[in-house]
């Protein structure tokens, strides 16, 4: 379940309950960190041990089960942000705002795992850590983003003002989204172009697409794993906030 | 199991790979739950400072909140 999307019907301003979100996300929790040791478990033994190496680059393919779905992450991570900023900015939902600060942080572990990760692929297949390739530049962007993105919160006392504009940065950075996707067909340079997410069938084998998949879904549990504790987190925040100013004799509405 | 570990004299790369990535996502989880139980603690500590709130929360269920 995305709770970024719309605040449609009942259940979203229901929703829009910090009481009833806290007792929705508890009792998700469990399920989200069943789920992930249940696919990385799997993920990791047929990623390590049960699958093929390739035939040109032997035991390096391995790195893609931790490389590949990093990235689509990333991505993921950075679409929630827009998609939360968009819903902030149209139907003020306050939760929409919670989500996206809590999203940037992990969105910016994944970029910098997809990068790091990659460095290391390149090398042995390569022979090269980093080349200004479009694929790599752009990812290296959408790092940026996520970082300033967590600045420009940081840099506003007043949570509801720096929801605005993070909102805004949000949804103009997704134009990187596009960009990343395609920059291995539009520059043909070093990084090579899809193989899962393409028009027809996968290019890659049976054996190899599995562990690939069964770590990606890992991740995407461990995402909103990591997100529900983030949102939590944030409402405290913005409680702790409230009663220090109520305290302090200020108003806090 | 000396061949696995070996990655066909890759395993360099590959467990550097590995371990990287299990070093960012454990960090990620641990240090989210540990700041957000330093913050609830927080949030009690003022709550209980408090009164007028604490009562209202009671009456309502702590269903008031609005930032």
């Amino acid at each position: 379940m995305n709770l970024s999307t719309a605040p449609k019907g009942n259940f979203w301003h229901r929703l829009a309950n910090p009481a009833r979100f806290e007792r929705l996300a508890r009792w998700l929790t469990p399920w989200f960190l069943l789920g992930f040791l249940g696919f990385v478990s799997t993920g990791l033994y047929f990623g390590l041990y049960a699958s093929p190496i390739d035939y040109q680059q032997k035991d390096t393919v391995r790195i893609m089960y931790v490389h590949v779905p990093a990235a689509w992450l990333a991505m993921m991570t950075y679409s929630t942000l827009a998609i939360s900023g968009f819903v902030f900015l149209v139907w003020r939902h306050p939760l929409a705002e919670v989500a996206g600060l809590a999203a940037a942080p992990i969105g910016a572990v994944f970029t910098a795992l997809a990068l790091v990760t990659g460095a290391i692929w390149g090398q042995p297949t390569w022979g090269t850590w980093w080349v200004w390739d479009a694929r790599l530049t752009s990812v290296l962007i959408l790092f940026f983003l996520f970082i300033g993105y967590i600045a420009l919160r940081n840099a506003f006392d007043d949570p509801s003002r720096a929801a605005k504009s993070t909102a805004i940065l949000a949804i103009v950075g997704a134009v990187n989204l596009p960009i990343i996707k395609f920059s291995v067909e539009w520059w043909n340079t070093l990084h090579q172009p899809a193989s899962v997410s393409r028009f027809d069938a996968p290019a890659i084998d049976p054996a190899m697409l599995r562990p690939l998949l069964l770590m990606a879904c890992a991740y995407l549990c461990l995402f909103f794993f990591v997100l529900i504790f983030r949102m939590r987190l944030e409402l405290v925040r913005r409680r702790i906030t409230a009663l220090q100013y109520a305290q302090a004799g200020v108003s806090d509405r | 199991m000396n061949e696995f570990f070996n990655m066909g004299g890759y395993a360099v790369y590959v467990w550097t790979a590995y371990g990287i990535t299990a070093f960012l996502l454990m960090g990620l989880v641990f240090g989210t739950v540990l700041v957000l139980k330093n913050s609830e603690k927080k949030l009690k500590a003022l709550e209980a400072l408090s009164p007028r709130r604490r009562q209202r929360q009671k009456s309502s269920g702590g269903e008031d909140e609005k930032p």
